[in-house]
């Protein structure tokens, strides 16, 4: 090269110069657990499948969705979603409506008969799932996925559990409830219906099942000693709703009263409006707050014209006339009785005081432990050494679908683990991805999407489903909402930002890298990445 | 039920790039085949602002002009970490004269193109704020007046940071610098008029004046490609932060030059021959404080011996600007999506 006049150097690029070794510290990618897979009792990746969601790509996120939980229309229904209490955007404006978007993909999944993951490859091991709830459905569908056989039966008519006979039309319409059950049936599995298990160790042994599910719900309505003349109509809840779920319903008159503050006494007391009752009234010995109910019920429930006695208990039931104690919440927030009374007219009254579970099938098992009327489990979801596994209602936890739908799962991980003999590692679950970590100034402001809610007159006097789904439009919206709490999407921020060009740009899908041989450590890729996917480690000097 | 137009993207309006957006509408500074006008290994101060900066606006230049550009720069922190000799991070045409000919170098390398009729071939001027309001201010006049066909960009960094953090025109009230020490009854900077040069450019009328900050990449890129696609004299004043001067974190570069335009204390506007024709709306409002309190020039209105007499005056002129320019969307019920 011919140098100009004066000039002695040749000229040379400033990469020569590796501005790296200013750094103390570095920054680093990570991916951390978002708060709504952290909070999901049946383990699902949401952030994952609402990623493809926000594409449009619905069926990508649907196959994402049910890889953990094949049953997203039903969920998307009566899932009480603490993915969405956990949500960070609620500090931005509202949380993603999670559920609503997971019934969107269940009805679309429906509606093009998409159908489920090809079951593995035989092993020729055989299970028996014993009850067709969430739990045992789950399980069965994930056995087949790792090619166990599976037989399940139930003692019922029809498959479903406490969704088909506990949750109301209403809430779960049954073409939803059949669609998504079919689906799992056609996975290959040995169906045997009105089949009671009087013992279940006789039933393995007999069957050689190399393990057992057992997933038999709480089927018993509990009892409280209440006075009550012979003529008083009493029932309880579970049974109210299992003859309802069979078109049977009992006669209860035109004033119902309902006692006890969780979900099946609102489901009754709904029921009972639907059938015609004028007055459904619920009596709970607490207050609102501490109510076992969700909020959501409390208030369709109430916008049906069902009415709510708190801090009343039921003293005694004698022809029409029922006597209601008045409570006061003691200092610790137990109910107390105040001596005051009250009368109420009624017809009948239907006790929805919490359920209990019927384990004589357990009574010759080996090696079972029962703790206050339930099955003591390893993490596996083992509840004996012979094989025997249990889950739902059945175990000690929280009685949601949701929650049995990811026992279900865990119970098919451990069964898997026992037929083979092995243990399958432990999943390291990365920190959490905590609000303080987001930088919310990069998310649009974008309002909550609101599913349509069914006219009050035909909530009264029908079983019509009460709340709608979203359609494609509000959907991809409401997809979209989603602030990827903790893990990269590729927003390009990083790439953007860095005032060194120390970052490279990898490719749809394979995220970025740091260059550095530049990077001086400033940190600005860190505080401007919008969902807190990038930390600053110090430098080892 | 409430419908929305599906034209929300996440952080689409926001954000360097977004997946959901196709590739036309992305910034170009989200694209891998970006120009880097500037590249690695310069030797500014980790999380400066000038050099990003920069980069935004030469590469959105670059991608105007479709790589057609020659680039003056006058002397200040750009030239000196950018290019010690025989180095330098330009990977485009560039010269440098003095600190204060900028302009008029620029009016000639225009006036050379044009007797070549080389027309497709822009010339874009750079200075700080130094080279810009005080030295190059009357070549920059000059230029102005001819409306020589130049895009001068001034990255405003508010001092002489490169010699050591002096006061210039553009250092604003109370501010710290080496020569406005934090001694007397007003420590810091004096308050006064300053020289506020997208106002003097405006009233010049000339073609296109508009500021923008390092913190929207989205306006600055757009306002790069407005002003390339006109011909005379044009300028465009960017709010960069410098973390040596201010006495910021370098992490917080990019949130600081936000919170100058949340606050209103620098109004981001563009204005079409003398008239402002659209502002930057102030989106999430915060006091003057809280920008103020994160950069240590201004620690001596805080700490032990607080100040807040001289924090309200500076709100004065953050409420003077709002007013000014109509800064604040007047209050709606409406939810408004952002595209």
């Amino acid at each position: 090269m011919e140098i100009p006049f004066a000039i002695t150097l040749d000229v040379g690029s400033s990469r020569a110069n590796h501005t790296g070794s200013w750094r103390v510290e570095r920054p680093v990618y990570v991916d951390r657990l978002p708060p709504c897979n952290d909070a999901c009792p049946a383990g699902e990746n949401i952030q994952g499948w609402l990623y493809y969601a926000e594409s449009g790509n619905y069926r990508r996120a649907w196959e994402k969705l049910v890889e953990e939980n094949p049953m997203p229309a039903i969920m998307g229904r009566v899932c009480f979603h603490p993915c969405e209490t956990a949500c960070n955007r609620v500090q931005v404006d509202e949380a993603v409506g999670i559920n609503a978007v997971e019934r969107f993909l269940g009805d679309l999944a429906i509606e093009k008969r998409w159908s489920l993951p090809i079951p593995g490859s035989d092993t020729g091991k055989r299970v028996l799932v014993v009850g067709a709830g969430p739990a045992g459905l789950s399980a069965t569908y994930h056995l087949r996925r790792l090619g166990h056989q599976v037989k399940l039966v139930d003692s019922a008519s029809q498959l479903g559990g406490m969704m088909r006979y506990g949750i109301p039309a209403y809430r779960l319409p049954r073409s939803v409830l059949d669609a998504e059950i079919g689906r799992i049936v056609a996975q290959g599995v040995e169906v045997e219906l009105n089949h009671v298990v009087h013992d279940v160790e006789e039933e393995r042994v007999k069957g050689n099942f190399d393990a057992v599910f057992l997933a038999v719900g709480a089927q018993l309505g509990k009892r409280v000693n209440i006075p009550a003349g012979d003529s008083s109509r009493v029932v309880d809840a579970v049974t109210f709703l299992h003859q309802v779920a069979e078109d049977d319903p009992p006669l209860l008159g035109r004033r119902v009263v309902v006692y006890g503050g969780g979900d099946t006494a609102f489901d009754a007391a709904r029921t009972a409006r639907r059938l015609g009752a004028t007055d459904a009234v619920i009596v709970y010995r607490r207050n609102r707050e501490r109510m076992g109910a969700s909020g959501e019920e409390l208030e369709q429930a109430l916008g049906e014209g069902v009415t709510v006695r708190w801090l009343s208990t039921v003293n005694r039931f004698e022809g029409e006339k029922m006597v209601l104690e008045k409570m006061a919440l003691n200092a610790e927030g137990f109910p107390e009785p105040t001596g005051e009374f009250e009368e109420l007219d009624a017809d009948a009254l239907v006790l929805a005081l919490g359920q209990d579970t019927d384990l004589s099938l357990l009574d010759r098992a080996p090696g079972i432990r029962i703790t206050n009327g339930v099955v003591t489990v390893e993490q596996s979801m083992m509840a004996a050494p012979s094989g025997i596994f249990a889950g739902g209602d059945a175990v000690p936890a929280e009685r949601t679908a949701t929650v049995a739908v990811g026992h279900g799962k865990r119970a098919a991980h451990g069964i898997d683990d026992f037929v083979n003999g092995v243990e399958r590692p432990v999943k390291v679950r990365h920190g959490l991805a905590t609000a303080d970590r987001l930088n919310t100034w990069y998310y649009a402001d974008a309002p909550r999407q609101k599913r349509p809610e069914l006219e009050k007159i035909r909530r009264q006097s029908t079983f019509d489903e009460v709340i709608g789904g979203l359609n494609e439009d509000n959907a991809l919206f409401e997809a979209r909402r989603c602030l990827s709490c903790g893990n990269c999407f590729e927003c390009d921020n990083c790439f953007g930002v860095c005032p060194d060009n120390a970052v490279r740009k990898l490719g749809t899908g394979e995220r970025y890298e740091f260059d550095y041989d530049f990077c001086k450590g400033c940190g600005i890729c860190v505080k401007e990445c919008p969902c807190g996917a990038i930390e600053m480690v110090p430098e080892k000097i | 039920m409430t419908t929305q137009p599906v034209h929300f993207y996440q952080i689409g309006s926001f954000a360097v790039g977004n997946r959901l957006l196709s590739d036309d509408e992305r910034t170009v500074q989200s694209s891998p085949n970006r120009a880097n006008s500037i590249d690695s290994g310069h030797r500014a101060c980790q999380g400066c602002g000038e050099a990003l900066g920069a980069r935004y606006a030469l590469d959105a230049a670059m991608r105007s002009s479709g790589g057609q550009i020659v680039a003056v720069n006058a002397t200040g922190c750009l030239e000196v970490f950018s290019t010690p000799y025989p180095e330098t991070s330009w990977r485009i045409p560039w010269l440098h004269s003095l600190f204060g000919n900028a302009p008029a170098v620029a009016t000639g390398v225009a006036a050379a193109l044009r007797v070549k009729g080389l027309h497709d071939v822009r010339v874009v001027a750079q200075a700080g704020d130094g080279g810009t309001v005080d030295i190059g201010f009357g070549c920059l006049s000059g230029m102005f007046e001819r409306n020589d066909d130049v895009l001068f960009i001034c990255y405003d960094n508010e001092g002489y940071m490169n010699t050591g953090v002096q006061r210039s025109a553009a250092t604003p009230p109370a501010a710290r610098t080496a020569t406005t020490d934090v001694v007397g009854p007003e420590p810091g900077n004096v308050f006064g008029q300053g020289k506020d040069l997208p106002r003097i450019a405006m009233a010049r009328d000339i073609p296109y004046v508009a500021t923008a900050t390092v913190a929207d990449l989205h306006d600055l890129e757009q306002k790069v490609e407005r002003a390339m696609s006109m011909r005379g004299a044009r300028y465009l004043h960017v709010l960069v932060p410098c973390p040596l001067g201010w006495g910021s974190a370098s992490s917080e570069t990019i949130h600081i030059a936000r919170l100058a335009k949340e606050t209103g204390l620098f109004p981001v506007f563009e204005a079409h021959n003398g008239v402002v024709t659209d502002v930057a709306k102030i989106r999430r409002q915060v006091p003057v404080q809280e920008y103020l309190s994160i950069q240590r020039r201004y620690a001596h209105l805080f700490g032990k011996k607080p100040r807040p007499d001289i924090v309200a005056r500076i709100q004065t002129i953050a409420d003077q600007n709002i007013a000014r320019y109509g800064l604040v969307e007047p209050a709606s019920s409406d939810q408004e999506v952002h595209v």
